[in-house]
């Protein structure tokens, strides 16, 4: 029995290190920021706003964070719309192909990101779409497609599907039904996919790298000051961004797991 | 019941307009997809044939760039040595998150999975570009953890600029993934199968080994493939923790295409991985779905 417990703990033990590891970067990054010295140094020397005044008042952030912010809105409703279309059609129908039309909808997440920046931007400069905003855009639609799809998807999967063609059988049409059984059904779902999208183009560097030229984001002037010497700037920006990125991947996990309780019971009343 | 529905919604209502409507919702993904991931996939593979003359890009059918890439040695060597990284950065991701995704899945109550499962998916969403260079400061010579270990008179320990160094990266980049997919497949293990084995006095370790193992094999295949694809392609961790020396596959990409401008000669490279990962994909799934046949 003690061996049995040793054991137990040994192994919760070695999750809680997979964590630290995983979270030590992210708390570094916070303590930093406010640290006064140039260095990293131990102990720390003080506290100080300093680094978020600077970057506050050095140009090129705030519009970098404007850029980001304004792409990654525009993206998340696109792309949740196409991803819920996706979803639904996969959902729905059986048709010839459907395993390529899946593989455009999952795959781009699968090709690292360098090389989907990389012919983006050789596609897009044939035909003079590179170096503005809405190219960081159409780029993003594409990587984030597979992440509104998927949690949209998850969440179709647990409707009744008599619960549509009970519709029908009522006398509504295929539209009427879509606007009041499956969006309402899956609505949590669309929040989420609109946050993690949101959180998804906000934080890719590469390929907003490639086709944004000039028009920098947030991450891509993280980049750019990484090619720099060390300042701890970047610290006091990744402060701002890991902020923004986890409140809106929290947001989708709550959106979630709040909605997992309400499925259930319009499911099982369906049955 | 699925088919129920896919074979009775137009039976009430006139074709034409239900055609309109699949049509609404099905070809968004189609266009966008087709005119914005396919056709610049096809197009790398055509400028690998292209050709750069006095410093412009030439449309081509010139074989000179395959010719060029592939019979520079330092070009094989990176492809085998980012295949090596790869495969190093995915085993070892797989070991390490194997007893935290094991301890999660059998070792924890349910409030303690879904919290879990959260302080998993929230750092995997989270700006791996910043934690990285988090871990710079960690790492570098005089950083945080060589002044906490030379307290202790250890160190200094030299881990920017070697391979350990990418090596905390890529764990950094895939960690959560694997613990969470591993986690995915260990819950769906059958725990009868768990106490059958142990009661027929099968050891613990021979339980994880010869049951839990083999029949969360899907999961944890799949895991360690994903692991791959992600430190295969990745960038960030060798220039900035591996310092660049030696090179990747990424790295040599971003060098051509910043020296002379060669863009075919980086859509060759491109390329090639692009081939490799489908082809490391590919035969990643025909293991993790394969169904040994001895035991029909």
């Amino acid at each position: 029995m003690s061996a049995d417990r040793l054991i137990a703990y040994a192994l919760r033990g070695w999750f809680l290190v997979a964590l630290f590891f995983i979270f030590v970067p992210i708390i570094i990054n916070f303590i930093y920021s406010f640290s006064p010295s140039r260095f990293p140094t131990l102990p720390l020397g003080g506290f100080s706003t300093g680094w978020y005044e600077l970057i506050l008042n050095e140009a090129p952030v705030p519009r970098a964070f404007g850029n980001s912010l304004k792409a990654g809105v525009i993206v998340a409703v696109i792309s949740t719309f196409i991803g819920f279309a996706a979803a639904y059609t996969d959902y729905r129908y059986r048709f010839l192909g459907k395993n390529f039309y899946l593989a455009l909808a999952l795959l781009p997440p699968t090709i690292p990101v360098l090389i989907l920046g990389l012919v983006m931007l050789m596609f897009l400069s044939r035909v003079s779409l590179v170096g503005e905003l809405y190219s960081v855009v159409l780029a993003h639609v594409v990587y984030c497609i597979p992440f509104a799809m998927a949690l949209i998807r998850l969440r179709l999967a647990q409707m009744n599907p008599d619960l549509e063609s009970a519709a029908w059988n009522l006398g509504a049409n295929s539209w009427r039904a879509m606007r009041e059984v499956i969006v309402p059904f899956t609505l949590p779902s669309i929040f989420a996919a609109l946050a993690l999208t949101m959180a998804v183009s906000f934080d890719e560097y590469l390929i907003a790298f490639f086709v944004g030229g000039l028009t920098e984001t947030l991450p891509v002037r993280v980049l750019a000051l990484l090619q720099g010497q060390v300042s701890p700037r970047i610290n006091a920006i990744g402060s701002v961004v890991f902020t923004i990125s986890m409140s809106l991947v929290i947001l989708a996990q709550i959106l979630l797991l709040t909605r997992r309780s309400g499925g259930r019971s319009i499911a099982a009343g369906g049955k | 019941m699925a088919d129920k529905a896919l074979t009775q919604p137009t039976a009430g209502t006139a074709a034409r307009n239900v055609d309109g409507y699949a049509l609404f919702w099905g070809l968004p993904l189609a266009l966008w997809q087709l005119v914005f991931f396919v056709a610049p996939l096809v197009f790398l593979v055509v400028m690998t044939f292209w050709t750069v003359k006095n410093f412009r890009l030439t449309p081509d059918f010139d074989t000179v760039n395959w010719v060029n890439m592939f019979s520079k040695g330092y070009v094989i060597d990176t492809y085998f040595r980012t295949l090596w990284y790869g495969a190093l950065g995915a085993v070892v991701c797989s070991v390490l998150a194997f007893p935290a995704s094991y301890a999660l899945a059998f070792k924890a109550s349910p409030v303690v999975q879904r919290i879990g499962l959260f302080m998993l998916i929230t750092p995997f969403f989270t700006s791996y570009l910043v934690r990285i260079y988090s871990w710079q400061a960690v790492v570098s010579d005089n950083g945080v953890l060589n002044n906490l270990l030379g307290v202790f008179g250890l160190g200094p320990f030299n881990i920017l600029g070697t391979l350990l160094g990418t090596m905390v990266g890529y764990i950094t980049l895939t960690l959560p993934l694997v613990i969470l997919l591993q986690f995915f497949s260990l819950s769906g293990v059958d725990r009868n199968y768990i106490e059958a084995a142990q009661n027929l006095g099968c050891g613990r370790l021979r339980t994880v080994f010869l049951v839990i193992i083999p029949l969360a094999k899907t999961g944890i295949i799949l895991a360690g493939t994903f692991a791959f694809i992600l430190c295969f392609g990745d960038l960030v961790s060798p220039t900035s923790l591996g310092s660049s020396k030696p090179p990747t596959l990424s790295i040599l990409i971003v060098d051509t295409v910043k020296q002379g401008n060669n863009w075919p000669r980086a859509a060759v490279v491109a390329l090639m991985m692009v081939l490799t990962l489908i082809v490391v994909a590919f035969t990643a799934i025909f293991f993790a779905y394969r169904v040994k046949k001895e035991k029909t």
